[in-house]
């Protein structure tokens, strides 16, 4: 791993109702690659993703400690702004939310937010952002129809989209095709992969096969702990940890 | 064996004829207060009984636009003032007050709905009357009692509150936390995501609410009754007196009933309100549908 990290965790804690969800949490996420975290249900997978953008602040009772540097910067610091934080990451969760809008203003909602007015900048993004996504082709002649009449699949496309147009460097999948059909799943998994040239990829998931067939790097977390880190093949395929190894073969789930 | 099957029949039937007999009951007063109306009806029409404004029964002039007016007025101005604050309360109990302060704060908005009528009429007499009378009538105009629309829309505003709260903070828990994130994690403030995602969403059900405040409101009497100041006289400003159709009955319900006609002429009151009441309640019931249909297509 020579790679600069983009995101670098620092002995991270979080507890929720006093219940230690992440426990000392330390770790690089590598820049442009596609970084999966698989463990059990249960095991903190999603917390740890929610720890990057700052949506675990929202959980109730929840205490976080340690550190995570975005580029460098910690985000965690009281003195962070956290908008500018959660724009340099689009977050992609288990079953699509389009915003109560057209499939349009859905795409264009983040820009419109962050300052971009003018009509003819707002076309060229929504349709580079949903060709992006790979949905233009089956929306562009009703772009002003409702988000909510599209398949779930093109949903989650839309809302993929809907991330990619605030300019974010990181994209963040929680159980990303948990809610779709194999075909959408594949349309996904493909976006993942082309996606990577340009933005870091951090994806949780439990679909062992998805895991290796998108992934460079994975994340082994069991209760709380990361137990194995290392490039995809490596750790499917020759894990050093017990834990890993039963959890590879099917044993633990 | 057989027993069961008979038992099982008879329970269905019997619902089914409950039911029946407690939508009749609608129908019924419909046709009751239209029948009693009849008298009044035959010597004047539907035309001039709503267009004119004087009322004075010992000539046998009965005008109700007065009474219409003065209904509409108090409703209105009750659910001006109360919407905002209900909304923005609503808000803040379930999308920003700690665990804490919400579980102090529901119960205190609810008990608000549990106090007598007559005792927010009390407290408008002792309390929102000379407020009005001394601190807000004098900005705007020579003279105000304090007896007014504005008093018996403010009076009516508390009354409805904790029910148009209590249904929104309802609609409002009902939006993913999900959709939410959808938004915050694209960069938005909490007050944009609420502007834009929740309140949209929220929409339908927020409309749903006040229509059923104002349902409410219309025929609230007691306490309206006793700040509006009871004149027959149409208002033309918040600070004029203002005598809504509730008001008209329950004050005169039982009095004077020698004159001729005064007794067709309060139960045309009734059907009045029935009336208005039932229009308002049909039109908001297509404006939602269209409203549901339009955020779903």
């Amino acid at each position: 791993m020579t790679q600069t990290p983009h995101i670098s965790v620092q002995h991270l804690n979080a507890h929720i109702a006093n219940q230690h969800i992440l426990n000392d949490i330390n770790i690089n996420i590598p820049d442009k690659k596609v970084t999966s975290i698989i463990g059990p249900s249960g095991c903190g997978k999603t917390t740890l993703l929610k720890s990057f953008n700052r949506l675990l602040d929202n959980t109730p009772d929840v205490k976080i400690d340690g550190k995570v540097l975005v580029d460098g910067e910690n985000i965690y610091d009281p003195a962070a702004e956290v908008t500018h934080i959660r724009k340099k990451m689009g977050l992609l969760s288990q079953r699509p939310y389009p915003l109560p809008m057209s499939i349009y203003d859905n795409v264009a909602y983040g820009p419109r937010i962050h300052g971009t007015r003018k009509k003819q900048e707002l076309d060229e993004l929504v349709e580079q952002q949903l060709k992006a996504a790979g949905l233009w082709n089956e929306v562009k002649d009703r772009l002003n129809t409702s988000a909510t009449r599209l398949s779930i699949g093109q949903q989650q496309r839309l809302c993929l989209a809907r991330g990619l147009a605030v300019g974010p460097e990181i994209i963040l999948g929680d159980e990303s095709t948990s809610a779709l059909d194999p075909v959408s799943t594949a349309i996904i998994e493909d976006l993942f992969i082309s996606l990577k040239e340009k933005y870091t990829i951090v994806l949780v998931t439990h679909i062992l096969r998805q895991a290796r067939r998108v992934s460079d790097y994975i994340i082994f977390v069991y209760m709380g702990k990361i137990i194995e880190f290392g490039p995809t093949e490596e750790v499917l395929l020759n894990p050093q940890k017990e834990l890993t190894k039963e959890y590879v073969k099917g044993y633990i789930s | 064996m057989q027993l069961r099957l008979i038992k099982d029949k008879f329970f269905s039937k019997l619902m089914l004829v409950l039911t029946l007999a407690s939508v009749s009951v609608l129908l019924v007063i419909g046709i009751g207060l239209y029948y009693k109306s009849i008298p009044l009806l035959h010597k004047l029409s539907w035309g001039q009984l709503l267009t004119s404004s004087i009322w004075k029964p010992l000539k046998g002039l009965f005008g109700f636009y007065p009474f219409i007016m003065g209904t509409l007025w108090v409703t209105g101005i009750a659910i001006i003032v109360a919407l905002p604050l209900c909304l923005l309360t609503s808000l803040y109990i379930v999308e920003y007050a700690p665990a804490r302060v919400k579980r102090i704060l529901t119960p205190f908005v609810n008990l608000l709905s549990g106090i007598p009528p007559v005792i927010f009429g009390v407290w408008g007499v002792l309390f929102i009357i000379p407020l009005i009378q001394k601190f807000i009538a004098p900005h705007f105009v020579d003279f105000s009692t304090g007896y007014s629309v504005l008093a018996g829309g403010i009076v009516l505003a508390v009354m409805i509150f904790p029910l148009i709260v209590s249904i929104i903070s309802e609609v409002l828990r009902t939006i993913p936390q999900e959709l939410k994130e959808a938004s915050l994690s694209l960069g938005a403030t909490k007050w944009e995501t609420i502007k834009k995602v929740i309140l949209r969403k929220a929409l339908p059900g927020i409309v749903a609410a006040t229509v059923l405040a104002i349902s409410r409101a219309f025929g609230e009497t007691i306490a309206v009754l006793m700040v509006c100041g009871n004149n027959a006289v149409a208002p033309h400003s918040v600070f004029d007196t203002g005598y809504p159709l509730p008001a008209l009955i329950a004050n005169n319900y039982g009095e004077m009933m020698s004159i001729p006609l005064y007794d067709s002429a309060l139960m045309f009151a009734a059907l009045l309100l029935f009336i208005i009441i039932l229009l308002f309640n049909i039109i908001s019931r297509v404006i939602l549908t269209r409203l549901e249909r339009r955020l779903v297509a």
